[in-house]
């Protein structure tokens, strides 16, 4: 009997473990849709990415920190004043943890400030830098 | 290697399906809040405050007609310039909650109101309504676009109790 428990309980934490997503298995998974290894992920062009400055809708130039703020692990604003959790995983482990989460906003923010969508290469660029900043 | 990474893939799918399947059908019921208060009832649904309140605060469905909301959520990727898509199913399950509570459906006075005074079709913005522009005809212009208030659309700037849904003038502070 407390075997079997022992087996069921085993199965279904590898289970929630294995669809748990986490910072390195997003990585894992751009790389490859990118055809790259992982290593091959940079933390500096997704350091790039985030400040680089572009020109917005309204004519003022906006980047990824304007919202998320200069620093990562710094909570950001809204354009109407509501918090948004610092992106940094080691300031907001809930960060990238989450796929639906994560590809919304990749869609909606890389259309809202690159007026395009971001490639694979980039997204896992990008957590790249989040992930090792400290 | 290659399976055991697909393996990974097959699981978390599954995963996030059965996850949205659970999550999907959430609760439209509008109900009192207990207080026997109607004027604006307190409303729950998930998928409404989870993707509507990640950038501003859940506004109430009672604020707009029908024709609004369906304007406001058949343009999401430009919603008031920016980005807010959603998927299909999501889109259409906040659509169903906001069309069953709008202010013209007959099921809080707070709609009622707001229908009594309006003039637009199917204004884009609760800001746009009669009812909205003579509620604040005391605040001057200059004050809205306080860095601290930044817009009409932040309520919680000066309605402190907002987010509980809570408007009543007492609970009114205007930041400097």
């Amino acid at each position: 009997m407390i075997k079997h428990i022992a087996w069921t309980s085993l199965l279904l934490l590898s289970a929630s473990a294995a669809a748990a997503d986490t910072p390195a298995s997003f990585m894992a998974r751009y790389a490859q849709q990118a055809g790259v290894a992982v290593t091959a992920l940079s933390p500096a062009r997704g350091e790039a990415l985030y400040r680089s400055e572009h020109p917005g809708r309204s004519g003022g130039a906006q980047s990824c920190a304007s919202c998320h703020t200069a620093n990562p692990k710094q909570a950001g604003q809204t354009r109407v004043g509501k918090r948004i959790e610092p992106l940094a995983p080691v300031a907001n482990p809930q960060r990238f943890t989450d796929a639906a989460k994560v590809e919304k906003w990749f869609r909606r923010n890389c259309m809202d400030v690159l007026q395009r969508e971001c490639s694979a290469q980039e997204k896992g660029d990008f957590i790249a830098w989040l992930n090792q900043v400290k | 290697m290659n399976y055991v990474l697909r393996g990974i893939g097959v699981l978390a799918t599954v995963g996030s399906i059965s996850l949205l399947a659970f999550s999907l059908p959430s609760g439209g019921e509008a109900r009192g809040d207990g207080g026997g208060d109607d004027l604006m009832p307190r409303l729950t649904h998930t998928a409404w405050q989870q993707e509507c309140a990640s950038c501003h605060l859940a506004y109430s469905p009672a604020l707009l007609p029908r024709a609004s909301w369906r304007r406001v959520m058949g343009g999401l990727d430009q919603h008031f310039g920016e980005n807010a898509s959603l998927d299909p199913a999501t889109q259409a399950d906040i659509l169903r909650f906001l069309e069953a509570n709008a202010a013209d459906s007959g099921r809080s006075r707070m709609g009622d109101k707001v229908m009594q005074r309006m003039e637009k079709t199917a204004p884009l913005r609760i800001t746009e309504t009669t009812w909205f522009v003579r509620k604040h005809d005391q605040v001057p212009r200059a004050t809205w676009s306080r860095k601290s208030v930044g817009s009409a659309a932040n309520c919680a700037a000066c309605h402190r109790q907002a987010e509980k849904g809570v408007f009543d003038e007492d609970t009114v502070r205007i930041p400097k």
